[in-house]
Formats: C-alpha cells, structure tokens, sequence
C-alpha cells in the first residue's frame, strides 16, 4: 500500500513528468499521441483484474467482470489504433517502400 | 511475490513515461508505442499471481471470468481497431476511452459496494445483539478511509461522466446521433444535476446504503451525456481530449483506492498530458475549453455577416488549366482539409505530388492544426497514403512561404483557409490562426458546390480575383488534373 503523502509525491512528478512529454510534441503527432497516452491509461485493466478478483459475490463479479471487460478493450483497441497510425509514417529516404504498397 | 509483482508494476511505468516520450518524435514513435505495448502485457500478466486474486476463496471463478472478460472486451477491440478506417480513427478512439473511463468507474463502483457490505453486515450484527463486533464500520468512509473514499467517490464521478460523454462523442462524430440540442435551459439543469451529484456523494462517504451509490453513479452518467450532446461537431476534438485526459485521472485515483503505483503514475501522466493537449488544441481552433462546452459553435446558424458586401463571385476553372499552371510552378503548395480525406482522394494528391516532383516542382503539403477531426489526424491520413512526413508543414512553419508559391492548392479545406479570421472582427472565426493561403500567386479551390463549410461560416477567398474554383468531387477532380499534367 502507498501512504497518502508518498502518493501525492507520485502525483505530482508524474504530473510535471506528462506535461514534459507533451509540451515538446510536433503537432503532426497529436492525434497518434492522443490515441497513445488513451493506451497508456489502459493500465486500468490492472485495477479492473485485481476488482473482479477480490469480488466476494455475484453483484460484485458481475460489475468487475464488466471493469476488466471495458478494461481490455481500452489496452488492446488503444494498441492497435496507434500503432496502425504509427505504422504509417515515414521520411521521404524510405519512398520506395511507402510509395510501392498501394 | 509481492517483490516481483512490484518490480514489475515499476518496470512498467518506466516503459510507459520512455514510451510516451519516444512517441514525441515521428522518428521513434513506433518504437515507443511497442515498448508501451510491452510494459502493458508485463503489468497485467504479474497481476495474475497477485496476492488479492490468489487468496479469493473464490478464485477459481474469479480467474475464469477475468480470462473471458479479456477475451471479449480485447477481442472485439482488436476486431474493430484493426478495420477501423483511418478516417474515422476520432470517433474510435473516443470509444477506447470511454471504455477505460468506464472501468475505472465500475472499479470504484466495486470498491464502494464491497465496503457497503461490510456496513450493512455490521448492521445486521447489531440488530441481532452482537455488539461486541465492533469492528465493524458505520459508514463507509470508515471501513474504507477517509482519503481512499474521497478519491474512489471523485474517480467514480469523472470516469463514469468520461464514459458516458465518450459514447456520445463516439455516436456524434459517427454520424448516429445528430441532435445538438437537448433540453431548455441545458446549462441551468446541468448545474442542479451536479449539485444533486454532490449531495449523493456526501451521502456516500457518510452512510453505508446501496441506494446512495446506484443514484450517484445514475446521475453520473446522465450528467455525461448533458454535457456532451450540445457540443457542435467541430468541437468534438476538444472533448475526446479532455476527456481522455479524465480518464487518465479517474485511472490515477483509482490507482491510489488500490494502493497501485503503476495505475497511479500511467493515469496521471496521461491526466496532464491530456490536459496539456486539450489546451493546445482549443488555443489552435481559438477557442477557449470553457467556451467548447457553453456555446453551441458550428450547431445553431451562425450566419457569415460579411457574406455580400465583398462583391466578388466564385470564378471557375479547369481542369486542363490547373494542370498546365502547376507544372511550370516554381512551387506548389498543397493545403488538404478533411473533405479530401472524405472523397478518398490522398492516394490520388500524393500521385499528382509524385508526377509535378519528377517536373521539378516543389511541393510541399501545408498542414493547420485542426485540419481533419482532431490535431494531427491530416498527417495520420496522408501517412496512409504513403506522404513523407518531411514534405508536410505546420502552419507556422509555412505561413511565411505563402508568398513564395505559384500555386496553392486546397482540397475540401474551408475554414482554415478563411481570411477572415484575420480581417472581419464580425466573423465568428475572428481570431483563429489561418493558413495565409491567399498570398500565393494563385489559389484553385477544389470543392464539392458553392455551399459553407463544416461550421458553415461563408469563406471571401473563393471571392478573390487571385482564386479560382474547380468544382467536383474531390477524388474525380485530382484525377483531372493528373491525366491534365501527365499530358503536358
């Protein structure tokens, strides 16, 4: 367990840490940067797992089992979204092989 | 154990904050998007030995559920993430967030339901005359402690209100809910809903009743959806930003309620990351986060005042002509907005890209922040179709070029070409950053008809003597031109 003064430390570097990351971001990577970080926040599948895994009854299995499901679909649709997008973009030194795929 | 689940929940959090970083560069951010990849695998793999799954007398059911759950949720987001066209890359992403908006709710919702049970059955003791259980919480807010139940109760409202607001987000931008408007007096009802939201939440935290919670997370959900539904199209942007961003911070705070470092540190770098973004996407469009949510822009008729009184009319062209002015170009630039993304004509602009280079003209592709649905998303459909990210500008980068070029080329791009923006205090634009378009010595429009565009705000460059039209679709008109400059 974290105690509440340790976690506000952690809140507040890794606060500062993401607006570092972003301030210094081109916008052509907005847009796969916003489907990135939604990825990142797919570690709610972690808390959604240990939800459903300390569910004692059925009401409590049941809502957990919807966490865990919204859960994946966040880390896994966010995956391959950005990586999809990311995939694509390339420098004009490899135009043979962005111009030869289509 | 305990030390290998933590090390790893570590070692996760580092590949997520140098895989983010990694994402800043166009050079490496594939690379960072698989090392993010690799820490999520890790994370959720290790939680399988975790003590709290292990140590459930119901385990067994438990882990067969958490596989399933994996199974349907990660099975029809991979389904639909793959095929996803790239032009509807917003409204999917939207989705992926509401759906983490979401878990983190129902975690909350799970954490608060298992710390009811707890006060109901202390109860139950008393009723009974077994008051030397005395362990037992009276409320809520004891069994759970007064900082995890804050931040569970505060995660609880975010993640649910980013849920709702993303499925309505999603449907908007996907074309399968169209209604802007709501109620009367929508601001006024959102305010007392809130308020209403409020006093279900000191009812929580203070008692330990079932009623309170399934009220609180109702008006969640709804208020959600208020906020949402009369927010115009064009704003859309903003929202599944601020709303990704929310949910980085529900993530975070429900981090904290089960004591995970990883959850904590990953949702609150997306929390500020997002934050940022939002900022810098609403300062690009000159719009102000509050405005987005209590003006309806782009929804009711903002009618172009400055219409009429600049006299001009629309000058067409052809397509022949187009072709013959851009191959002796010493310099063409290319300003595509989402409509050429919508008529599928980016393969077809980056052949006629291809044809004028091998003549010896430069092009290069001018890019305005919010050009397509949401900053960045124009580079990520031309990428599609094989551009080199180093022929595209930002806005600033070219703006100063503008008066160098023979020929600037827009492609379904309206509003961001708009010059008044810079000159009509009266324009509803007035004050948004613009694309210098008209300084080059010639400007051809590509467009669909005569009608505004997406905010539907009437546009004086297509009346400028130094403008001509070429109307059609945009996929047919490109063509046009390619066999126009491959006859020369």
């Amino acid at each position: 367990m974290i105690e509440g003064l340790a976690a506000l430390y952690i809140f507040m570097l890794a606060g500062f840490t993401g607006y570092e990351i972003i301030s210094k971001v081109p916008v052509i990577l907005h847009t796969p940067l916003m489907s990135g970080s939604n990825f990142v926040h797919g570690i709610v599948l972690v808390g959604a797992m240990i939800a459903l895994g300390i569910a004692e009854n059925g009401t409590q299995q049941a809502i957990g089992f919807v966490a865990v499901l919204l859960a994946a679909g966040n880390a896994v649709g966010g995956y391959v979204v950005t990586e999809r997008m990311l995939e694509m973009f390339k420098s004009s030194g490899k135009k043979d092989s962005a111009g030869g795929k289509h | 154990m305990t030390i290998l689940i933590q090390a790893s929940y570590f070692l996760a959090a580092v590949l997520f904050i140098l895989g983010l970083k990694q994402m800043s560069s166009p050079v490496t951010a594939r690379r960072g998007i698989q090392w993010a990849g690799a820490g999520m695998v890790l994370a959720t793999l290790v939680t399988f030995l975790s003590p709290e799954l292990t140590d459930n007398p119901q385990a067994l059911t438990n882990y067969g559920l958490i596989v399933l759950a994996i199974a349907i949720g990660g099975g029809y987001a991979y389904v639909t993430g793959k095929k996803v066209a790239m032009t509807d890359m917003p409204q999917m992403i939207a989705m992926y967030n509401g759906m983490g908006g979401g878990a983190a709710a129902t975690i909350a919702a799970v954490e608060l339901l298992k710390a009811q049970g707890e006060v109901a059955a202390g109860h139950a003791d008393s009723l009974l005359g077994s008051a030397s259980m005395s362990a037992h919480p009276s409320s809520i807010a004891e069994a759970m402690g007064t900082d995890v139940t804050i931040l569970a109760i505060v995660g609880a409202v975010i993640g649910t209100i980013a849920f709702s607001g993303s499925i309505i987000a999603w449907a908007k931008l996907d074309g399968r809910l169209n209604s802007n408007k709501l109620l009367p007096q929508q601001q006024l009802i959102n305010l007392v809903l809130a308020i209403v939201l409020v006093g279900f939440a000191i009812a929580v935290y203070y008692t330990g009743e079932l009623m309170p919670i399934i009220a609180f997370f109702g008006i969640a959900l709804v208020l959600g959806v208020f906020i949402t539904v009369p927010v115009g199209g064009a704003d859309m942007p903003v929202i599944i930003s601020l709303f990704n961003a929310l949910t980085g911070l529900a993530v975070g705070f429900e981090g904290y309620v089960l004591g995970n470092a990883a959850m904590i540190i990953a949702g609150t770098v997306v929390g500020s990351a997002g934050s940022l973004l939002t900022h810098l996407m609403a300062k690009a469009m000159n719009r102000s986060v509050s405005n987005v949510f209590f003006s309806g822009f782009g929804t009711s008729a903002v009618a172009g005042a400055a219409a009429d009184e600049s006299g001009g009319s629309m000058k067409e062209v052809q397509a022949q002509d187009v072709g013959i002015m851009m191959a002796y170009a010493s310099q063409v630039v290319i300003i595509p907005g989402y409509g050429m993304a919508v008529a599928q004509a980016q393969h077809k602009v980056w052949e006629l890209t291809q044809l004028l280079t091998d003549k010896g003209v430069k092009v290069k592709f001018a890019i305005h922040p919010v050009a397509g649905r949401m900053p960045g998303h124009m580079n990520v459909l031309l990428a599609e179709a094989g551009v080199p990210y180093d022929l595209i500008y930002d806005m600033e980068d070219i703006n100063a070029d503008f008066g160098n070029t023979t020929v600037t080329l827009v492609i379904g791009a309206n509003d961001v070409v708009n010059p008044a923006a810079k000159k009509d205090p009266a324009s509803p634009l007035f004050g948004m950053p613009v694309l210098n378009a008209e300084e080059s010595e010639n400007v051809i429009v590509i467009k669909r008809g005569r009608g505004t565009g997406f905010s539907g705000v009437e546009n004086p460059l297509f009346l400028l003597d130094n403008t001509r039209m070429l109307f059609g679709d945009g996929q047919k008109a490109v063509n046009e031109l390619i066999q126009a400059v491959k006859e020369l």
